[in-house]
């Protein structure tokens, strides 16, 4: 683990979706686990892949890809999911692969850029310049929230 | 302080079914000085509570109380049924006020006060406490009341002394003196306490000479109102162990400076034993004591053994075998409750306990996961593997078990409230009504008790109101004037079956057939048998009451009734004889946290249907399965079409509907006893499953009830049937043919 710098920091957990990279806060990260099938819910929206088994909890899956609007993700053994407290709630994060662990100041975290649109004002955080690579900070509460809008 | 004062509620609650009990008890005869001395106890400790928390109108009224009860356990007055009666309805208004004070609203202060008079004048001695006592209850009235003789060595008021049957005057072997020093702390005046009443209570244990020690009393000046600055020293003789004078200071413990000494030289010398300390260094103590020394007042067997055995069971009593007082010191723990501290019982927080289900649950389905690994291994079925594992399920079975009946209840705590509820029906009816309960001890899990008192209240109230007949029709008819209702559980078969019976008329089927035609639930020319017409009285909107009384006869009866039972997965059916009465029958799920389900496939995951909802299954033929409307289809069943509902295209899992001819109906009955048929590809089987809640984690989803796990470890959804028939092109109008004896889960 990277040394962790002076003043206020924060340690991060990064992931991969795509080609893209992004992390969210590690206080919120529970545990990251393999990908397992999950039983899918009828008619809710398309980014919540169903519901699986965690130790006797039942915990949604959230495909970060879609939910980002990236695709729907096709996963694999290799995917996994992230297990992330929301608030009161559990919740799972398909996403691709986790690469880092990141430890960076808070002024290392940048407003994102006006242009971004509803959908990633909903999400982001910030962004992060880490070796020459963007890596965009989430924020969770927004991910099991508000889905009527997705469904409008 | 919040909280403190939620756990004095909650032990309200306690004390208030232990005062009804009690109360009834009495009423039914039993003068068991145990059975008053709990209601009396109960009451004080309310008393006491609520004065902690300055509650004053349930400190005052409890105290009328109290002092009512005082007399009845000190022989002044007898409990006969006109003095219960006033007292159950005095138990009623305390928990009135407790419940007021709790939640607020209005108290009943013409009723508090006509029954304040009622208590009052039980009491033998109203003059002695005169006016609202308890405002003066405060430390002052103790000041004035008691410290008056200033000459120390005098006895106190000398009709106190000899208080009660046992009075002193036998000063042979087997009594011995004591010396009670009492200091009263400021707190124990605060909490309502009484000293009078703790030093009249001593009196009653046999001789007493009471000295006050007012040396701590400071001048006028720096007299603090509240402060409490008196101490008193009692001599008492008496035949009772010291733990027996201990419990009159049950309730003042921590809020007192108390000493209990052998006084002077003893009669007996071993009558220390009754020091309620059994250490080691006592044990030895006794036996040190020369026998023969021992031997000489009473003793007449081995002196040693007597000892020995009071302090390893406890009992204290060993120095008195041959002068057992009658009545009180006969019977062992006489005044005390060695039971209830013996038990032993613990508050739990209820998350804890869920916990601890859901990790049982885990439990079981990890064994299950396992034992599916093990044989897929190839492990032959006689190797010490899969003998381990067998082990394992019946170890994993088992702590599912021990784990569940923590939740599980006695259904008493729902049935202490129908007395009440009976003598309030009764009295606005008019009706006398005697209430006689049958299984109180009957558990069940916490969940269904707290949903089962609406519907019982229903229930008994329809029972006397609609069930019973005026005391007049009931003469005329060879019956005695007072009706019974019976409120009885049981369990049977995995399940707890609750009954609601009455001695009244019976169903009036030729009433309830007209009344049924004439709002439409039934054809005028239908066919009914006498089980399908009682069952009418569940439809939703059936009444027969001609005139809307207070009680029932709103139409929104049995059917909120029969609809709040099918929440928790039961079932309810009536049995009823003309003439003879009619019963009801509840059959409910011993607890929430498990489902009986129906395992089956839908073009999708694996989903759960449960079993109480299903009244058959069938094999569909295509002659019977008929096109209605856009994409609906209905099944004939018996003559009558019945809508067909797929529920893998209602679920989305699908969308080409299946052939029926190649599926299998379930039969089912919703909400309002709407009926439909839901297709499925196929049934794997029933089980009983763990129901996990969605919402915990997501939220609510339409057509979902909850979910669960199954052996393999993947989740399967429990079919929310109402939902899925009412997605499915909206409900089907209610089948006029009820359904009893149908379901057989």
């Amino acid at each position: 683990m990277p040394d962790i710098p002076k003043g206020l920091s924060r340690e991060l957990v990064a992931f991969r979706i795509g080609d893209q990279e992004y992390c969210v806060d590690i206080m919120a990260v529970r545990e990251i686990r393999g990908w397992t099938p999950a039983t899918p819910l009828p008619h809710e929206p398309i980014y919540l892949r169903g519901v699986i088994n965690l130790r006797g909890a039942v915990l949604p899956i959230v495909d970060l890809s879609a939910r980002l609007g990236l695709g729907l993700a096709e996963p694999t053994q290799r995917h996994v999911i992230i297990v992330a407290q929301v608030g009161r709630q559990v919740v799972g994060l398909l996403v691709d692969a986790v690469t880092h662990i990141l430890s960076v100041s808070d002024e290392a975290v940048q407003p994102p850029p006006d242009v971004a649109s509803e959908r990633v004002r909903r999400f982001v955080r910030g962004l992060l310049a880490i070796d020459g690579r963007m890596v965009t900070l989430l924020s969770l509460d927004q991910v099991l929230r508000s889905t009527e809008l997705e469904a409008a | 302080m919040a909280a403190i004062r939620d756990i004095f509620y909650e032990e309200c609650e306690e004390q208030l079914s232990a005062l009804e009990a009690g109360l009834l008890t009495i009423e039914g005869g039993d003068r068991d000085p145990e059975t008053v001395n709990a209601v009396f106890r109960a009451v004080h400790s309310i008393k006491g509570g609520a004065g902690a928390f300055g509650l004053e109108p349930l400190v005052r009224f409890a105290h009328v109380f109290e002092t009512a009860l005082d007399d009845v356990r000190s022989g002044r007055l007898t409990p006969d049924a006109p003095v219960v009666k006033v007292m159950l309805r005095a138990a009623d208004v305390l928990a009135d006020l407790v419940r007021v004070a709790r939640d607020g609203g209005a108290e009943d202060p013409e009723r508090d006060r006509a029954l304040v008079a009622e208590l009052s004048a039980l009491s033998s001695r109203p003059s002695t406490r005169p006016g609202p006592p308890a405002a003066a209850d405060e430390g002052l009235d103790d000041f004035g009341f008691r410290p008056v003789p200033i000459d120390l060595g005098l006895p106190a008021v000398p009709g106190e002394q000899t208080w009660g049957k046992q009075t002193g005057g036998k000063q042979t072997g087997g009594k011995q003196t004591w010396a009670v020093r009492f200091r009263p702390h400021a707190a124990l005046y605060a909490n309502g306490n009484e000293t009078a009443v703790l030093l009249r209570e001593l009196g009653r244990l046999g001789t007493v000479t009471i000295e006050l020690d007012a040396g701590a009393l400071p001048a006028f000046p720096d007299l603090d109102p509240e402060g409490a600055y008196l101490a008193w020293t009692v001599l008492l003789t008496t035949a009772l162990p010291a733990d027996t004078i201990r419990e009159v200071f049950e309730f003042v413990e921590g809020y007192c400076d108390l000493e209990i000494q052998p006084f002077g030289s003893t009669e007996e010398p071993e009558a220390a034993v009754s020091d309620q300390e059994f250490d080691i260094a006592a044990l030895i103590r006794q036996s040190q004591v020369p026998p023969a020394h021992a031997i000489a007042p009473v003793a007449v067997t081995s002196p040693a053994k007597p000892v020995v055995i009071s302090a390893v069971s406890g009992n204290p009593r060993a120095d008195e075998p041959g002068t057992v007082l009658p009545g009180r010191a006969a019977e062992p723990g006489a005044g005390s409750e060695p039971a209830s501290p013996a038990k032993g019982s613990i508050r739990v927080d209820l998350d804890r306990v869920d916990r601890l289900i859901d990790l049982a649950g885990e439990l079981v389905i990890n064994h299950a996961m396992l034992a599916q690994r093990v044989s897929e291994a190839g492990f032959a079925r006689s190797s010490a593997m899969t003998l381990g594992l067998t082990d394992l399920e019946q170890l994993t079975r088992e702590v599912q078990d021990s784990v569940m009946a923590i939740r599980a209840q006695p259904v008493k705590s729902v049935f202490q409230r129908m007395p009440r509820l009976v003598r309030e029906v009764a009295a606005m009816t008019g009706k006398p009504v005697r209430l006689v309960t049958e299984g109180e001890a009957t558990e069940v899990d916490k969940a269904v008790i707290e949903h089962l008192t609406d519907p019982l209240t229903h229930m008994i109230r329809n029972a006397i109101d609609h069930g019973l007949e005026p005391p007049a029709a009931r003469q005329a008819a060879g019956k005695p004037a007072e009706g019974t209702v019976r409120l009885s559980a049981r369990h049977s078969s995995g399940r707890i079956v609750i009954e609601v019976g009455d001695d009244g008329a019976g169903i009036d089927r030729v009433r309830v057939r007209e009344s049924a035609v004439a709002k439409g639930i039934i054809a005028a020319d239908a066919v009914l048998t006498e089980d399908e017409i009682d069952n009418l009285i569940f439809m939703p909107g059936f009444s027969t009451n001609a005139t809307v009384s207070d009680l029932s006869g709103r139409g929104v009866g049995m059917d909120v009734v029969k609809r709040s039972i099918q929440a928790l997965g039961g079932r309810v059916t009536i049995v009823s004889r003309w003439g003879q009465g009619s019963t009801f029958i509840m059959s409910l799920p011993l607890t929430l946290a498990v489902l009986d389900g129906m395992v089956v496939s839908a073009g999708g995951p694996t989903l759960v249907v449960p079993l109480t909802a299903i009244i058959e299954t069938l094999q569909p033929r295509a002659e019977n399965v008929f096109g209605f409307g856009e994409g609906a289809a209905v099944i004939a069943i018996r003559g009558s079409y019945i809508p067909l509902v797929d529920v893998g295209t209602a679920l989305g899992h699908r969308v080409e509907p299946l052939d029926p001819a190649s599926g299998v109906a379930l039969l089912i009955e919703g909400e309002g006893g709407t009926r439909a048929a839901l297709l499925v590809d196929a049934i794997q089987g029933q089980r009983q499953v763990v129901i996990k809640s969605l919402e915990t984690n997501y939220r609510r989803v339409p057509g979902i009830a909850a979910a669960t796990i199954l052996g393999d470890g993947r989740v399967a959804l429990i079919l929310d049937v109402d939902a899925v028939v009412a997605t499915a092109g909206g409900p089907a109008r209610p089948e006029p043919i009820p359904t009893a004896g149908l379901i057989h889960a």
